[in-house]
């Protein structure tokens, strides 16, 4: 393994770029000011189509904000973030465990979208102490495994049985630059069809739905727990992946439920792609605190009874 | 007799490396990056690296060098070269990494980039062009822009109360341990090819003797963006580029 400390966000997403296209599993890690940086690479890695991963464990902004946790690059994780139409895989994990668990999941499925995978963590997730089960280490592919079941695309130097490859984002003619834009969106079509991970608690009951990813899933559990102590039947969907976004089964759940509080450490980003999915069949709001305040079960709770339930 | 009967193979005195491609350049009249493209594939060719050499194109006129020498190549952002060729090197320590990039994408938005691989000794070329503008957009100042040269944004002469003096990126790389051969050419005569072709092979054995990092820079022109005829161009940077960016090695460890 090569590990480096990069001179900037910058540099260590364009290291990234650059060892994304010899074919290696390459990722690097930072927290939202970083990531902003990273941004630009971010985007020609999507370009020239290349697997990478990259961690974002979220912190509270904008600017430099605070160093407390955070779910506020929400829009930035799953919209693209960088410059052009393209997407991120996005996966947020909920615990230790999963923290360990979507790094083999982010690398499998860059490689077989090629396409850079987020981990859109955040500071409380980050620092966190859990027990955790690591699997067994495979063994890394070769150059040629790799030709095998990924294709011949990296720049590992050009022998005489193939032509030259180029990795590069670029194509200066309009219609084929489109052709390149149109064949990018077949692909996240694809993501969306195939790609949807997702988990539902006390959903069979339930008469309304707390939406929530990463650790405000987590309070939100709790919460579920005291609401229902109090008889309000109340269940949760936790997107695992919020690009692509569990978006019909959502749809699905609001023939069932009365209404949706998306609970997010941010002042509402998830929220906007719930109200989406629910195509205004139910109630869709948003509670959630920000700047580093994490969010009690309680008021998750009261949320519920004053935004959603009292209408 | 017919000229195609005397054009064959066992009468050629001189012929294109096959390490450069058919490709019609879209260089413009006068410029010298075909040369130094030529150049670099000759000794590509010369050492039978073609297999495991990989170029970082840049952004700027010669983003699109990977149409012309036939090896493997990554195309950077603007001045993110180096930190490509960092991993490339890093991952694949038994390749030729070099990267290709003009003075707007290495002084200016790459410099952070190129300081920092230069002082980390990445076992890499860096071929450094410098023509005293950014070309391909325009012909405006670019941190090498001689103190008094016109360019497109500064219409009067370079005013260095304004814009602050030229960058003198060689000698800068020059005193970071981590680069071993710091050269300074150009490429506009014979003769200038031939000393920029010996310092290209020199770059190329010390990644061979992991070394660390060769800078050469090669002092240009730009017809275009000088608005000169590339006779007057020559003898333009002859004239006032060559006072100022001196020819020669700085480094040679």
């Amino acid at each position: 393994m090569v590990v480096l400390q990069a001179e900037s966000e910058v540099a260590a997403a364009n290291m990234l770029y650059g060892g994304a296209a010899c074919g290696k599993k390459v990722m690097t890690s930072s927290s939202s000011p970083g990531v902003s940086l990273k941004m630009e690479a971010i985007s020609y890695i999507a370009g020239a189509e290349l697997p990478a991963l990259v961690v974002n464990v979220v912190r509270g902004g904008p600017g430099l904000g605070t160093i407390q946790p955070a779910q506020s690059d929400y829009f930035q994780a799953t919209k693209g973030g960088g410059h052009g139409d393209y997407h991120s895989i996005v996966l947020a994990p909920n615990s230790v465990q999963e923290m360990a668990d979507f790094v083999e999941l982010g690398f499998d499925l860059a490689f077989k979208y090629k396409n850079p995978s987020m981990i859109l963590s955040d500071g409380m997730i980050g620092q966190m102490m859990e027990k955790v089960e690591l699997k067994d280490f495979k063994p890394r592919l070769t150059e040629q495994e790799i030709i095998e079941k990924y294709g011949d695309w990296a720049t590992t130097g050009k022998t005489a049985d193939r032509e030259r490859n180029v990795t590069t984002s670029l194509e200066l003619q309009s219609e084929l630059q489109e052709q390149f834009n149109i064949k990018l969106q077949k692909k996240y079509r694809e993501l969306e069809a195939n790609e949807v991970r997702f988990e539902t608690a006390f959903v069979d009951d339930a008469e309304y739905l707390f939406v929530a990813y990463g650790s405000s899933s987590r309070i939100c559990m709790k919460a579920v727990e005291i609401a229902r102590e109090k008889g309000i039947k109340v269940g949760l969907l936790r997107p695992i992946t919020l690009y692509p976004f569990p978006k019909k089964e959502l749809n699905q759940l609001a023939d069932q439920v009365k209404g949706m509080l998306s609970v997010e450490m941010s002042a509402g980003q998830m929220v906007e792609d719930v109200m989406l999915s629910v195509e205004s069949k139910v109630p869709v709001e948003h509670f959630g605190r920000f700047g580093g305040i994490i969010p009690s079960p309680d008021e998750i709770v009261k949320a519920l009874e004053e935004k959603i339930i009292k209408g | 007799m017919d000229v195609k009967d005397i054009i064959k193979e066992e009468n050629l005195a001189y012929k294109k490396t096959k390490v450069l491609t058919d490709n019609e350049m879209h260089y413009c009249p006068g410029c010298t990056h075909g040369v130094v493209h030529k150049a670099i594939a000759e000794v590509i060719e010369e050492k039978d690296i073609q297999e495991k050499t990989i170029g970082i194109s840049p952004v700027g006129c010669s983003v699109l060098a990977y149409n012309y020498i036939d090896i493997d190549w990554q195309e950077a952002a603007h001045g993110r070269a180096p930190a490509l060729a960092t991993a490339v090197s890093r991952l694949m320590p038994e390749k030729y990494v070099f990267t290709y990039q003009g003075d707007g994408d290495l002084a200016s938005i790459g410099s952070a980039e190129i300081l920092h691989a230069c002082n980390r000794g990445e076992n890499i070329m860096v071929i450094f062009i410098n023509n005293g503008i950014y070309g391909m957009t325009g012909g405006q100042m670019a941190p090498t822009t001689l103190p008094g040269m016109p360019t497109s944004t500064s219409p009067y002469g370079r005013d260095v109360k304004l814009a602050g003096n030229p960058l003198k990126m060689t000698e800068i790389v020059a005193q970071l341990p981590g680069t071993t051969f710091v050269a300074r050419h150009s490429a506009e005569t014979a003769g200038a090819v031939r000393k920029l072709k010996k310092a290209i092979r020199k770059a190329f054995d010390n990644i061979d003797e992991k070394k660390g990092t060769s800078f050469i820079e090669v002092v240009s022109t730009c017809s275009s963006g000088w608005k000169l005829q590339p006779d007057a161009s020559n003898k333009w940077m002859k004239e006032n580029m060559f006072p100022f960016y001196e020819l020669g090695v700085l480094k040679d460890e």
